[in-house]
């Protein structure tokens, strides 16, 4: 199943629906990685609230996507980790080191406001 | 191969097979009343154990189902293949080991998961990964 994704202002937003397979997971970091420079985006939000699974694969995904948005300027937050999903994360080992999480999408675009705002000051040297 | 009420069997041979056994695993789990987390944690086992079939093995199988040990219940899920055998089978419980690159957290995270955890594996011939959850 492909992931919809949303432009909305500066932000993409991807939006996963159902389960995914691996080539699905793929397919979406590609996308990402290549609208955030068709829309010219300043951060990428993944809403992964109706994944009830996310596995070793998965989450390396994550974090590649994220590295990847890094490395195209721009950055990156995963929300919707539901509570039972995060404990087996945990059981499993998967930390998400280094990846940006909210607790749901409006949490993650509040993050992704506060972020950018922060670059666009860095930027003008004030 | 065909699953029944109290029984899931998948043969696993691409990525799509293992989404089937994780959504069909889960179902059974919740046949078998167990809670959110639990059925998370199930899923999740089912998920690392079918991809180590695919990335070791090419394929084989996943089979999962009820069981009972008074006055436990609980889920078996088994994945069997006929591949190569891990040669250190010590080796492979250990977190971090890995031999395709990244996903050596597989096997001591399932254990961890799971309440009882057996490995046989035999060279050239396969292994058979068994796990159980109790339903708490």
């Amino acid at each position: 199943m492909q992931v919809p994704i949303l432009k909305q202002g500066q932000y993409l937003i991807a939006s996963v629906q159902a389960a995914l397979r691996d080539a699905d997971l793929i397919n979406l970091r590609d996308s990402l990685t290549e609208k955030v420079g068709t829309y010219r985006s300043r951060g990428v939000i993944v809403d992964v609230t109706a994944l009830d699974v996310l596995d070793s694969f998965a989450c390396r995904t994550l974090s590649d996507i994220a590295t990847m948005i890094r490395l195209r300027g721009a950055r990156t937050v995963i929300v919707g980790i539901q509570p039972e999903v995060a404990f087996s994360m945990v059981q499993l080992g998967l930390k998400l080191e280094g990846v940006a999480t909210a607790l749901d999408l409006e949490e993650g675009l509040e993050y992704m406001s506060r972020r950018t705002k922060r670059m666009d000051h860095g930027q003008h040297g004030k | 191969m065909a699953s029944t009420e109290n029984e899931v069997r998948v043969s696993i041979k691409s990525d799509e097979d293992i989404l089937s056994a994780r959504q069909e695993g889960r179902e059974l789990g919740v046949r078998l009343g167990f809670g959110p987390s639990e059925l998370a944690m199930i899923a999740t086992a089912i998920s690392e154990l079918a991809r180590n079939l695919l990335l070791y093995a090419r394929n084989g199988s996943l089979i999962c189902w009820a069981i009972e040990r008074e006055p436990k219940k609980g889920i078996v899920i088994q994945a069997t293949d006929e591949g190569p055998g891990i040669p250190d089978v010590e080796a492979v419980l250990k977190d971090g080991y890995s031999t395709s690159g990244g996903l050596g957290l597989g096997l001591p995270g399932v254990r961890r998961m799971m309440d009882e955890f057996a490995i046989v594996s035999h060279k050239g011939r396969g292994t058979t990964v068994t796990t159980i959850k109790w339903k708490s």
